[in-house]
């Protein structure tokens, strides 16, 4: 599998096989190749933009744009597995001109807990972390806030903010633990919430 | 910074070097230094209001360009609102005391669902320095809370902030509640935060997107300026 370092930075590059090519955030590598796998889904191909965009979302639609540029006579059809993710509208709108489809939600964190439930919820004041966040925190939180070198800074960035919420995707003890160290590092009340995959699973699945 | 500025006693520069080494200091996020400054400066007899804007406002606004041209990032914009903030608090009352210019009034609050307030400060910081009166509502604000203040307050501004695409929206309902109410067009509507742009700006009927702290005290001047010009015209 390849490493957690190479989706954030370079992604994943698409094996060539299956007739609908998913490009999709590197943060969700792991959870697609597994229901791929799990679920005998062979027509799906995968390939994964740099999960940092996570924190860029100006960088995800052009990137979105070269990759379906890339693809889209290699495969019969291609989906789109970004949720809006902080584009404002953007992606959606670069879909629609492509005649490609893309998954619904404002962000992973929705989609995960199930659209229509996250909506309902309408929690503000939870910062969330999913699997591959948890392993990343450094990566993604830590590091580019300067809270290494800057840590008085961290109330600022967090100080409204009540709870983090893990949102895990598979059970794993070692990760629920880092996660409630992350919590604690950010000065932040826990709740482990297992999601599974919720409608990324139900998504691909209809495809 | 180097070492050897590690070795600059603030006391001994003339005027026009320690405000260099301040612009420098706020660069750099050195709260203690800027507080030092701006307490050399007042002891040398320099008004508070100009200490504030050409020591604090004239540095803050070199970090506010940098940060809009990728120069610096979050981290370092907060160490220096953190120091700019270090010599306002010396600065407020003695503005308050010595009556400095009023620009005008701004009621400010992130909206409806948004709890990032990051932005919405270093506005509301910039607003002050600047010679405004700030209101600030703080998180989460519902449109009752954005039009009782204005009226309460008697303010020319209001401006609010939002970091998600899922609560930005929430501009257009403020905005839309005031036209009903009859009320828009008696106050200057400023909007802010990482996802916004000109353009949605406009669509949802705010008079300017502001890019970034700078841009807002700018534009708000301007703004204010027009509106009394066209007030004293008719």
């Amino acid at each position: 599998m390849t490493s957690d370092g190479t989706l954030t930075h370079d992604g994943l590059a698409p094996i060539g096989n299956g007739r609908v090519l998913l490009i999709a955030c590197g943060a969700l590598a792991r959870e697609i190749l597994a229901l791929i796998k799990g679920n005998g889904w062979d027509h799906l191909d995968l390939q994964c933009l740099p999960a940092i965009y996570h924190s860029r979302p100006e960088k995800i639609e052009p990137a979105v744009r070269k990759a379906v540029a890339a693809q889209r006579d290699n495969y019969d059809r291609i989906f789109i597995v970004y949720a809006d993710c902080g584009t404002g509208g953007q992606l959606q709108k670069t879909c629609d001109e492509l005649g490609v489809k893309m998954i619904a939600g404002p962000h992973c964190y929705s989609f995960y807990e199930g659209n229509d439930r996250f909506a309902q919820m309408g929690e503000v004041t939870s910062f969330y972390l999913t699997d591959f966040l948890v392993r990343q925190f450094d990566a993604f939180v830590w590091e580019p806030l300067g809270l290494s070198k800057h840590p008085q800074l961290r109330d600022m960035y967090f100080g409204n903010y009540e709870k983090l919420v893990y949102q895990a995707q598979v059970e794993n003890p070692e990760l629920v633990e880092k996660a409630k160290e992350c919590a604690d590092r950010l000065g932040l009340a826990f709740e482990y919430r297992f999601t599974g995959y919720g409608d990324l699973k139900n998504t691909l699945n209809a495809l | 910074m180097s070492d050897e500025e590690d070795d600059i006693i603030l006391s001994e520069l003339n005027d026009e070097d320690l405000v260099a080494q301040m612009f420098d200091d706020l660069y750099d996020g050195m709260k203690e230094e800027i507080e030092e400054g701006v307490n050399i400066l007042i002891a040398r007899g320099w008004a508070p209001y100009k200490v504030l804007t050409e020591a604090l406002v004239g540095g803050m606004t070199i970090v506010g360009h940098d940060f809009r041209d990728g120069i610096l990032f979050v981290p370092e914009v907060l160490l220096a609102a953190n120091a700019m903030k270090g010599g306002m608090s010396i600065l407020k009352p003695l503005l308050i005391a010595t009556g400095a210019p009023r620009m005008g009034k701004m009621v400010i609050g992130t909206v409806k669902g948004d709890i990032h307030d990051i932005g919405k400060n270093l506005v509301a910081m910039m607003m002050e320095g600047a010679g405004f009166e700030v209101k600030d509502l703080g998180i989460n604000n519902a449109v009752e809370a954005y039009v009782d203040a204005l009226i309460a307050e008697d303010a020319d501004i209001l401006g609010m902030s939002a970091l998600l695409t899922t609560t930005m929206p929430y501009m257009k309902v403020v905005i839309d509640t005031m036209i009903e109410k009859g009320m828009r067009d008696d106050y200057i509507v400023l909007v802010g935060g990482a996802p916004l742009n000109e353009e949605f700006g406009k669509a949802i009927g705010a008079d300017a997107y502001c890019r970034d702290a700078a841009v807002a005290v700018e534009t708000a001047k301007a703004l204010i300026a027009r509106k009394h010009n066209s007030g004293a015209a008719t």
